[in-house]
């Protein structure tokens, strides 16, 4: 048995270890974004698109399971956070609390009518309640229907961070980002993460050892909800608006093209993903229309070519885990 | 309590008109290797899957440990200490051996759903795993994929997953199947060093193997139990002998 556990798993110590380099990287760069002169805006937006996809990713890469729905947590979660901003006139830090606690709620009741179904009707369901949702908020009043939630005052974050300052709040962006990032990270390689990755790989076996998969499943669907929400209620005081884009399918087409474009089920590959479709929009802007039909072509490109995503591809390349 | 462990009674399961499994009544003894043997499409599959909660018996009733279990889900059945494997060889591809193993060990200890504590939790676990790794003769193999394993070895592996749960009964599906003659005679021996203190229920096509291993047979054919007894009654049965030459088994 000594044989054995003196050099304890080298191969997934190694990972462990890639992994923390890769992230040291990461964390550096986006430290020093603001001395660099880069639009702190950019960054900011695309932090907020990374964490949702990285909680988008969670559920698919991990847990084998594709929402077709998930901007309706981003959507909700800005609108509950904008709400009680401009309206309720709550600190930031509430406001956040609230929009998250919203997408969490939302996480339970869809869950619960979607974790049932497999594959393609599960995303079918997912896109469903989105479209619904979309529907309500394009009706209800307190949305502002097509003009959204503007103008919503950013504040000081518990009392102390005047988030209008474009540097503070980006540290305080970049803060929530890295809290999201890692808490995946650590719901990935926690007991929880190593029995939806059972689950994953082979369902009717993890039934057979006793595994009741529907309830992992769900946990996984809410967790991925509730951090989906929390980049909602954070983008909120970026854009200072929340509005109906947010909710609409074309978002959730957008979040799972970043996830691909990155690399799914792999750690880092949803947040360079998300940096390279946003500044795609960003730089490309000027192309007006052709924006979509740029994205569609590098969609099929990496579809047809990388499978695997720009950080699956390197990862697989040099056999290590990022 | 009775000496048996698995009763059926009038197990009957229909797909759509056609009828795969017909009134069965299996009895399994506690403590015994039995085998379920018969041609392919007898429903021996179907059989298994119903004892074992992925599919709902159309008629009939199935009684665990003196409990009846018709009705319970899938997972609470393997609670209860009936572990299955299945036909097609089932591991978990992308883990390494021991996270295969680990991952049965782990559903006991009760904090599966702790997405918060970091994995390391599991590291207790280790030495275990490795302990029914070694058991199964994969310790050359603890860190590989059990993906990249050849069929022999999965085999092994599932075997070892099962293990983990120390179950008071194991369902085999065609443990043999697909495997070289050295794999065989290693997982036979297993076969029979685990049954020392469990219930062994094993569907089987490689008939020495039955002969060598089980302490009684009963035989399916066209979803209905055609034969029952040791080895050299059911072997000598002329209906059983036709069925197997009527569908070219040897
Ligand atoms: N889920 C299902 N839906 C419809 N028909 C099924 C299903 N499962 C099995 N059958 C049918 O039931 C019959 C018995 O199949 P089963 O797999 O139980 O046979 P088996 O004895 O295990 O055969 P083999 O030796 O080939 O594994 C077959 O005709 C099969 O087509
Ligand atoms: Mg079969």
């Amino acid at each position: 048995m000594t044989v054995l556990t003196d050099d304890i798993l080298p191969t997934s110590g190694r990972a462990v270890r890639d992994e923390m380099i890769a992230f040291a990287v990461m964390a550096g760069l986006l430290l020093i974004v603001p001395l660099t002169g880069v639009y702190p805006f950019f960054v900011m937006q695309a932090l907020c698109f990374a964490l949702l996809a990285c909680a988008f990713n969670l559920l698919i890469g991990y847990g084998g399971l594709l929402s077709f729905g998930h901007a309706m947590f981003l959507g909700t979660a800005g609108y509950v956070t904008a709400h009680a901003l401009k309206v309720w006139g709550v600190s930031p830090e509430l406001g956040i609390l609230l929009g998250t606690a919203g997408a969490a709620a939302l996480g339970v009741i869809t869950g619960l009518v979607a974790i049932r179904r497999q594959g393609i009707y599960f995303a079918m369901i997912t896109l469903a309640l989105s479209q619904l949702l979309y529907f309500i908020y394009l009706q209800t009043p307190f949305t502002h229907g097509e003009d959204g939630i503007q103008g919503i005052p950013q504040g000081y974050l518990f009392g102390i961070f005047n988030l209008a300052r474009p540097t503070t709040l980006y540290y305080v962006i970049l803060a929530g980002f890295l809290f999201g990032f890692l808490l995946i990270y650590r719901t990935i390689n926690s007991p929880f993460g190593e029995v939806l990755k059972a689950i994953r790989e082979n369902e009717p076996r993890a039934i057979s050892l006793g595994y009741k998969t529907d309830q992992y499943k769900l946990l996984a669907y809410i967790l991925s909800a509730t951090l989906a929400g929390f980049a909602g209620s954070l983008k909120v005081f970026v854009a200072q608006n929340a509005s109906l884009t947010d909710v609409h399918w074309s978002m959730s087409g957008e979040i799972v093209l970043m996830t691909l474009v990155g690399g799914l089920g792999t750690i880092f590959g949803p947040v360079v993903g998300a940096f390279v479709i946003i500044a795609m929009q960003q730089y490309l802007a000027g192309f007006g229309q052709w924006v979509t039909v740029i994205q569609g072509v590098i969609f099929v490109t990496c579809v047809l070519t990388f499978r695997r995503g720009v950080i699956g591809e390197i990862a697989h390349y040099f056999r290590r885990s990022l | 309590m009775s000496d048996y462990i698995l009763e059926t009674q009038g197990l009957t399961k229909d797909f759509l008109g056609f009828t795969a499994v017909k009134g069965v009544n299996l009895q399994v003894a506690r403590g015994t290797i039995h085998a379920l043997i018969g041609p392919n499409g007898a429903g021996k599959t179907t059989v298994f899957n119903l004892l074992t909660k992925f599919l709902r018996p159309t008629k009939g009733s199935i009684t665990f440990k003196g409990e009846d279990v018709t009705w319970v889900k899938p997972a609470d059945v393997a609670r209860r200490g009936m572990i299955r494997s299945f036909q097609i060889s089932a591991v978990f591809p992308n883990l390494s051996v021991r996270e295969n193993v680990r991952v049965a060990l782990q559903r006991p200890l009760g904090n599966s759903f702790h997405f918060w504590r970091s994995q390391s939790v599991l590291d207790k676990l280790n030495e275990r795993a490795e302990e029914l790794v070694c058991a199964v003769g994969l310790q050359d193999f603890i860190k590989h994929d059990a993906g990249e394993l050849a069929y022999g070895r999965k085999r092994a592996l599932e075997i070892a997953t099962t293990l983990a749960l120390d179950p008071e009964m194991l369902l085999l599906d065609e443990p043999m199947a697909g495997l070289g003659t050295e794999d065989i005679g290693r997982i036979a021996a297993l076969i029979k060093s685990v049954a020392k203190n469990r219930t062994v229920l094993m569907v089987e096509h490689n008939l020495s193997v039955v002969a060598d291993l089980s302490d009684r047979i009963t035989v399916l054919a066209r979803g209905e139990i055609l034969a029952e007894g040791v080895y050299a009654e059911v072997s000598a049965n002329p209906a059983v002998i036709e069925a197997y030459v009527g569908t070219g088994h040897a």
